[in-house]
């Protein structure tokens, strides 16, 4: 499989992205046929770092199990943890605090908003402009050092538990948030100015990696990339799980179903977040912050799927119960797969330049793929 | 469509399909060799319109092995669950692959960690795991004495 | 006053003094040599210094500020690590040039320095071609670059080296275009009588509208001659990892690195020369005061002043801009740059003929 080649029989030839490449964020494979600088076809190879993770939960208790998937798309953390303990919730049919669905939802959006300020760094990066994933890292540190005083880490948060969340709020965490939040409108401003707005910039992005939304919807496409495609699969307001139900934003739709509409999506995406935050903030009700559960959680036999919006689309947590202590089958359907599947679709026809743009777009992270 | 609609909708289609109830969504039970068909017609008919193949996946019941495929259709809204009985020992099914693009690479996924044949797939390789590995690693009797944590 | 002219003369009339004749020719050379090598490593160690402090003002950080004081020796640092570590030959590269290209793209640099004025009568050759020369010599680097490229049997080297020869030859013509027109104004190729044609004002100033174009033009052609961002495609880091220097490593390394330095330094120098007087310094028509105090700073001040602000510019370019795409590079330059330079030439004739720029 991995044998090196220098052409196809057909003479074209053949170069290999990765695993050790700038432009793939990770170890991920791609054999790329090129026929002069144009991509013929692409092929992607996995598993560089797959963990296995679905076997290792199936050993693990429903209460042990949310900590590995934090390792999955360790970008949105807390939203993996999220699908975790709402699909557990599920099956054991818990009724989560008000004040825990509020907190839940802040951490998920500032999730968004940090995993979407790198995606724009090092997107910017990829298509040659260094200095904005400066201006990026200097937001998301505002974010990390907040999720860093509430729960004690920056990266793999493990926040939140099957019934709410693990610990209240810190005492200042509102007034943080809320100084962040004022700080920050006026930064997309600066990032439009920077990157979007440049002529350079727009002429890379617009038309590259285009992808049609029967496509999009065909092979499973889903968050900014298929909403890009003007496909509306936005998990928070189709299915709404804790409060994003009685919060008021709006599902960002670009027709357009380039690369550009993609970056565009998830600039909007960003302002609808900051939208949802403001709105909640204010209003954390007090309470508990976590519903009283057993100590050792048995879910009823059963099946249960539950999805949530990740920074990188949908994601679903599928557990199959025998009404042990451990899931008798943990599956995760991760947005980064389906979304890769789809790069072939996009990059064929274009240049090498038009391939990096577009996996910048897509946003890849490849412990989500590969699990 | 709701549940009971949908059940309504696919015993008018066809009258032998099995329906298992109690779950958030409808679970369709479909032999291996009617599963091809019974795609096609959820794809293609318009009551259905089921395009959207969100998870593919494999449960091992140590006696047998159970496709699962989750379907959504983003014009009606409805969630449906297809489930197929494979045996353990020789699993094969028809494969998707042509009808939902998205099942290319996960029908590979269950491939290598399963060692479920999809027939008629265009380009059924190893994806994850490499040429040379022995055994199917998400089933239930899978064993490596090396990297495996038990607890 | 101390100026560089006088420290020539001195140790010129020294050396015929003391060992005379034809072996002072040689004892010249072999100082020449010299003083362009030290220039050579002195240049690259400020230049990466620099860069690396422009871009840490432009992404809102502190940069190298550890080894030495303010972090100035953290360069030398550098370039000792990269002395000290193995030059390795890929297996399959083609040893010969493999190994010749790095001195290759050096010599080529080393080359164009003879014709440049340092400063007021301070020049190593003064060729009556001179701004030619420059020209002609530095596409030689473009051979040294394929030459990498192809040898070290990298695809992505190879990718890199392709892309670099179409974007470098297809560039030298607008670079190319741009210097002619300003010869038009100065009717002469020798680089002193350029310099000397710009006393009662740099031909930025008095070159009208096709002055400011060409001068616009030139340094859009130059950056993507010397492989800078935003025209940085041969490197291209986040598609091709490194281009044409890609399996190269230790001082081998180091060379391109450096190469690449000095051509910023060299075709900013030339810019200087061109639009900006050299080492004149600035002179307003019939201001005489004006024109004493501006005369006081010395000539080499005002040079590498000139050259430095330039530097300066395409550095800002660099930190800024994304990069171009393959056939967006060529579209600008055989689409838009060429006809411009063209028209701009034809432009500038006009100006010549009607004497409008005295």
């Amino acid at each position: 499989m991995h044998e090196v080649v220098g052409t196809t029989p057909e003479g074209d030839f053949i170069i290999n992205v990765g695993p050790q490449h700038p432009a793939t964020h990770g170890v991920l494979h791609l054999v790329i046929t090129l026929e002069g600088e144009t991509i013929k076809n692409i092929e992607p190879h996995l598993g560089y770092i797959h963990r296995s993770i679905e076997k290792m939960c199936e050993s693990l208790t429903y209460r042990q199990f949310i900590y590995v998937t934090s390792r999955m798309d360790y970008l949105s953390a807390h939203i993996n943890n999220h699908a975790c303990a709402l699909c557990v919730e599920k099956g054991l049919q818990v009724e989560v605090p008000l004040r825990a669905q509020y907190i839940r939802v802040i951490m998920d959006e500032l999730t968004r908003i940090a995993s979407h300020e790198l995606w724009w760094g090092a997107m910017a990066m990829d298509v040659g402009a260094f200095t904005p994933f400066f201006y990026a890292f200097r937001e998301r540190e505002t974010i990390n050092e907040i999720m860093e005083e509430t729960c004690g880490a920056r990266l793999t948060m493990n926040y939140m538990v099957p019934g709410g969340v693990m610990a209240d709020l810190h005492p200042q965490f509102q007034q943080k948030v809320k100084n962040f939040i004022a700080l920050y409108k006026k930064k997309i401003d600066e990032y439009n100015e920077l990157v979007t707005g440049n002529i350079i910039f727009q002429n890379r992005m617009k038309g590259v990696g285009y992808l049609s939304a029967e496509d999009a919807i065909s092979y499973g496409c889903s968050g900014p990339v298929a909403r890009a495609s003007s496909v509306a699969c936005d998990v928070r307001k189709r299915y709404p799980y804790d409060v994003y139900g009685l919060v008021q934003f709006e599902e960002v739709l670009e027709t357009g179903g380039d690369a550009f509409a993609r970056y565009w999506v998830r600039i909007q995406e960003m302002q609808q977040s900051v939208r949802i935050i403001e709105q909640l903030i204010d209003n954390i009700p007090e309470g508990e912050f976590q519903a009283k559960t057993k100590a050792v959680l048995k879910l009823p036999k059963g099946e249960f799927y539950q999805r949530v919006e990740t920074a990188r689309g949908e994601l679903g947590v599928y557990i199959v119960s025998e009404g042990g202590t451990t899931p008798y089958r943990i599956k995760f359907r991760s947005p980064g797969f389906s979304n890769l599947s789809a790069l072939n679709q996009m990059a064929k026809g274009g240049k090498i330049g038009d391939l990096v743009a577009t996996m910048g777009t897509l946003d890849l992270v490849i412990p989500d793929i590969d699990r | 469509m709701t549940n009971e609609a949908l059940k309504i909708a696919l015993i008018n289609w066809n009258t032998a399909l099995v329906f298992e109830e109690g779950g958030e969504w409808l679970n369709v039970l479909v032999p291996a060799d009617q599963w091809k068909p019974l795609a096609k017609a959820l794809r293609t008919l318009p009551e259905f319109n089921c395009n959207y193949l969100f998870c593919l996946t494999c449960v091992d019941w140590k006696t047998h092995l159970t496709m699962v495929y989750h379907l959504t259709s983003l014009q009606w809204q409805h969630n449906l669950v297809i489930k197929s009985v494979l045996n353990r020992d020789n699993p094969e099914i028809e494969t998707v692959s042509d009808i939902w693009k998205a099942a290319d690479f996960l029908e590979r996924e269950v491939y290598e960690l399963f060692g479920v044949n999809f027939i008629n797939h265009p380009d059924l390789r190893r994806l994850i795991l490499t040429d040379d590995f022995n055994g199917w690693p998400l089933r239930k009797d899978f064993e490596d004495s090396v990297n495996m944590i038990r607890l | 006053m101390i100026s560089l002219e006088a420290i020539k003369n001195a140790v010129q009339s020294w050396l015929q003094l003391h060992i005379g004749g034809t072996l002072a020719l040689v004892a010249e050379s072999i100082l020449l040599g010299i003083l362009v090598i030290t220039l050579f490593a002195v240049l690259g160690l400020l230049l990466v210094f620099m860069e690396r402090k422009v871009s840490a003002v432009m992404q809102i950080r502190l940069g190298p500020n550890r080894v030495g004081p303010k972090g100035w020796l953290q360069t030398s640092a550098d370039t000792l690590k990269l002395m000290l570590k193995e030059g390795l030959t890929p297996d399959g590269a083609d040893r010969f040039l493999f190994n010749l290209a790095p001195f290759m793209i050096m010599i080529a640099a080393m080359l164009i320095m003879a014709p440049i004025a340092f400063a007021k009568n301070f020049q190593i050759w003064d060729i009556n071609i001179g701004v030619l020369y420059i020209s002609s010599v530095a596409s030689i680097s473009v051979i040294a670059i394929l030459m990498a490229g192809w040898s070290s049997n990298n695809k992505y080297s190879l990718l890199g080296a392709m892309r670099s020869g179409a974007q470098i030859i297809s560039y030298e013509l607008s670079a190319g275009v741009a210097v002619i027109t300003m010869i038009i104004l100065t009717g002469s190729l020798s680089v002193n009588d350029i310099i000397a044609s710009q006393e009662n004002g740099w031909w930025i100033f008095k070159g009208h509208i096709p002055a400011i174009i060409a001068f616009i033009i030139f340094m859009i052609a130059v950056t993507a001659e010397t492989n800078r961002a935003p025209f940085d495609l041969a490197e291209a880091e986040s598609e091709l990892t490194a281009g044409f220097h890609t399996e190269y490593s230790g001082m081998k390394f180091a060379l391109f690195f450096l190469a690449e330095y000095i051509n910023i330094f060299i075709v900013c120098a030339v810019a200087a020369i061109l639009f900006l007087g050299g080492w004149m310094p600035l002179h307003i028509g019939n201001w005489q005061a004006f024109n004493h105090v501006m005369d006081y700073i010395p000539s080499s001040i005002w040079f590498f002043g000139k050259t430095f602000l330039l530097i300066g510019l395409i550095m800002w370019f660099r930190w800024t801009f994304p990069r171009l795409r393959i056939d967006q590079l060529l579209n600008l330059e055989w689409k838009y740059l060429l006809p411009i330079s063209l028209l701009n030439m034809l432009l500038m004739t006009i100006v010549a003929i009607l004497k409008w720029y005295l």
